[in-house]
């Protein structure tokens, strides 16, 4: 039997193991070799790989993120972490100015092969500037590689190929994927970047999701299904570059389509699947697609309020059915008192 | 010997050097003048942020720098380029965003780039290449490498954050770092005085980054080479990070081939006072006097140096554009 770990477990394996393997590894980050390991996600590797290649970082976001960048460009293979990616936000000159463009602007002479870890989430009060999801930023620069893995066995595979990829790659997790399980090698193996998967076949919509959206996708699906009706989802994995050639396929063989995101609709991920179905697939297309995604507000702190801010599944069920023009009453699964947490079992800490 | 104590003394470089020092200055001034000559034929269609005028820091630091010593530089490049050892062909090419470009025209004067001579990168953004030096010099003592770092700014980048952050880790990890701040008093058109505060120096940022600074005549070549020589050895034999304020004046307007004193920012009084402390003809007369040159070495020097510099034009001139699918490579390494 295949062995089963949690996401945050997979992620902590694939740094371990990157370490492990090759010298030119450094992770780094505030907090990283700290009590708490980010989450678990780096928990202990420093009694490891020792203080010189598992450390700390003094609150200098913007110049630590240059300092690896030049530790790129002298040929070691740094992952960079911010446990929230609105801390990433003070990060964004060397990012989108340097890293992004080093191998172009250089004339292919410089590489700048550096992973950052950025965590997003949602709930328990995280308040607007503890939640966002940028992935769209990031998306938008030329240069930069975005992931959002999903499973625990994405999680592994994908950072170890965002560690060994020539690029800068921006790691987009969902903190409420840590503690999802999912079967994992033990071995050290690559999830290609760049190649979306489908999560679940169907015939008569596809949902193209990611991260944590994705799973929202799968419950959605499993609604679907109870109604007759057959979802596809399609997990993207990877933001840019874009597998632009299975969101056609899946919609040339469903004619429908919705685009579920973690992050705001507007001007957000969503627009560009919808685009690039439209421009692939477009005399599949039997009905207008729909996007599910955060309204255009910040997010508000308040469970009172939060509660209305974040789509569900129900959300993606119901644009689904809308593609077929179906009316459906749907019933969503009791998840207990608090809409704020990832399942009932989970009480902290964030 | 502090470098103040040398300041004070008579340390001089040998005859020789002195010769190369000048040498390096003048070579630096003559592909800017042609650079100002040939620009308005309009055919260099990239921006160009010429250093006339602050010519002596590069000449001084790069002396002590040996190959495998790393430089990184910001907008106003092209003088630390050439003093690293750049090439100068290829720099030319790349103004003319021409396939022998030393970024293949994917840069130009901005981003220049020449690894075989230890020259890493150039960018307009103030500051940005300070941490990135920094991670280099980090990551050249993890590898175990024997690399010292020049990293050039001007005094407009002490203002930005990341500066303070990248000296802060600098000194916190006693990296081999220098750090050469020329102050030329000006961010495009905005005065230090409305920058910083009043009678304070770039050079005063040092010390509470963990790391000795010296500030001097950046218009006299020998004492940026005598400060640069300590902070050079400090950095060599594992004694951390060192500050160099050096005072120096541009001659051009900000960006481009011009004088811009009708707009107003400053006195062409001024300019005038700062160009009698030329950092080029000021050296070659007291070379002349102490016996380091001759007329017949200086005029020597001079033909030897168009005859480059005319080679270098006349090649990139030649040579091609780069091939439309040029625009869709290297977006990602291969």
């Amino acid at each position: 039997m295949t062995r089963e770990i949690k996401y945050f477990e997979a992620l902590r394996e694939a740094q371990a193991q990157c370490l492990e393997s090759d010298r030119d590894v450094v992770v780094m980050g505030l907090g990283v070799p700290g009590p708490t390991g980010v989450f678990g996600t780096t928990k202990n590797l420093v009694d490891d790989y020792g203080p010189d290649r598992v450390f700390d970082m003094p609150s200098s976001e913007n110049a630590m993120t240059g300092m690896l960048l030049g530790a790129s460009g002298n040929g070691m293979r740094p992952i960079m972490v911010h446990m929230r990616v609105d801390f990433a936000v003070l990060s964004m000159e060397p990012l989108v100015n340097q890293a992004a463009k080093w191998h172009y602007m250089y004339g292919g002479k410089m590489r700048a092969p550096l992973t950052v870890r950025m965590i997003i989430g949602q709930g328990w009060g995280q308040g607007p500037q503890h939640s966002q999801a940028l992935q769209a930023w990031f998306a938008h620069i030329p240069g930069l590689k975005v992931i959002m893995p999903t499973t625990a066995h994405d999680a592994k595979g994908m950072l170890i190929a965002a560690v060994r990829d020539d690029a800068p790659v921006i790691s987009i997790e969902h903190r409420w994927l840590y503690g999802v399980s999912g079967a994992v090698p033990e071995e050290m193996y690559e999830t290609p970047i760049g190649k979306a998967r489908i999560m679940r076949p169907g015939k008569d919509v596809t949902i193209v999701a990611a991260s944590y959206a994705s799973l929202l996708a799968l419950r959605a699906a499993e609604m679907l299904a109870d109604a007759g009706i057959d979802a596809e989802v399609l997990d993207l994995r990877t933001i840019t570059p874009l597998d632009r050639q299975s969101i056609v396929e899946s919609v040339r063989k469903t004619g429908r389509l919705v685009v579920a995101d973690t992050g705001t609709a507007e001007f957000g991920i969503s627009a560009e699947i919808v685009c690039a179905a439209v421009e692939g697939a477009s005399e599949s297309l039997k009905t207008a697609p729909r996007r599910v995604g955060l309204p255009s507000v910040p997010t508000p702190t308040s469970p009172a309020l939060s509660e209305h801010f974040y789509p569900r599944a129900i959300n993606i069920a119901e644009a689904a059915a809308a593609t077929l023009g179906a009316k459906i009453q749907f019933t969503e699964p009791e998840t207990g008192k608090w809409h704020d947490v990832p399942d009932p079992s989970f009480t902290g800490p964030y | 010997m502090t470098p103040e104590a040398a300041i004070g003394g008579n340390a001089r470089p040998e005859v020789e050097a002195r010769q190369e020092l000048y040498r390096s200055m003048l070579r630096t001034r003559r592909v800017e003048e042609a650079i100002v000559d040939r620009y308005a034929e309009q055919e260099m269609r990239c921006p160009v942020h010429i250093c006339i005028g602050q010519e002596a820091p590069p000449t001084g630091v790069s002396a002590h720098l040996q190959k495998q010593d790393h430089v990184y530089s910001a907008h106003r490049s092209h003088g630390h380029y050439l003093a690293k050892g750049g090439d100068m062909p290829a720099m030319i090419a790349e103004i003319y965003g021409k396939a022998d470009g030393c970024a293949v025209g994917k840069g130009g004067s901005q981003h220049l780039i020449d690894l075989d001579a230890g020259f890493i990168c150039s960018a307009p953004i103030l500051a940005s290449t300070i941490s990135v030096g920094v991670g280099d010099a980090w990551a050249a003592r993890q590898r175990g490498e024997d690399r010292v770092i020049v990293i050039y700014f001007g005094d407009g980048s002490t203002e930005e954050g990341a500066f303070h952050e990248a000296m802060n880790f600098a000194g916190v990890n006693k990296l081999p770092v220098v750090f050469v701040c020329e102050n030329n008093l000006y961010s495009v058109h905005t005065l230090l005085e409305t920058r910083q505060p009043e009678n304070q120096t770039v050079r005063r940022l040092g010390p509470p980054n963990g790391m000795e600074s010296f500030d001097g005549d950046g218009n006299d070549v020998e004492e940026v080479w005598r400060l640069a020589e300590y902070a050079v050895n400090k950095a060599r034999n594992g004694g951390g990070p060192t500050l160099l304020e050096f005072h120096t004046y541009r001659w051009m307007e900000h960006c481009g081939p011009l004088d811009d004193t009708h707009l107003g920012y400053r006195s062409a009084e001024e300019l005038e006072s700062w160009k009698t402390r030329c950092p080029v003809d000021n050296y070659r007369d007291r070379l002349i006097e102490d016996g380091s040159v001759d007329q017949a070495w200086l005029d020597s020097a001079e033909k030897t140096l168009h005859r480059e510099i005319e080679a270098a034009f006349t090649a990139a001139k030649n040579s091609p554009f780069p091939d439309a699918e040029e625009l869709f490579r290297h977006v990602y390494p291969e």
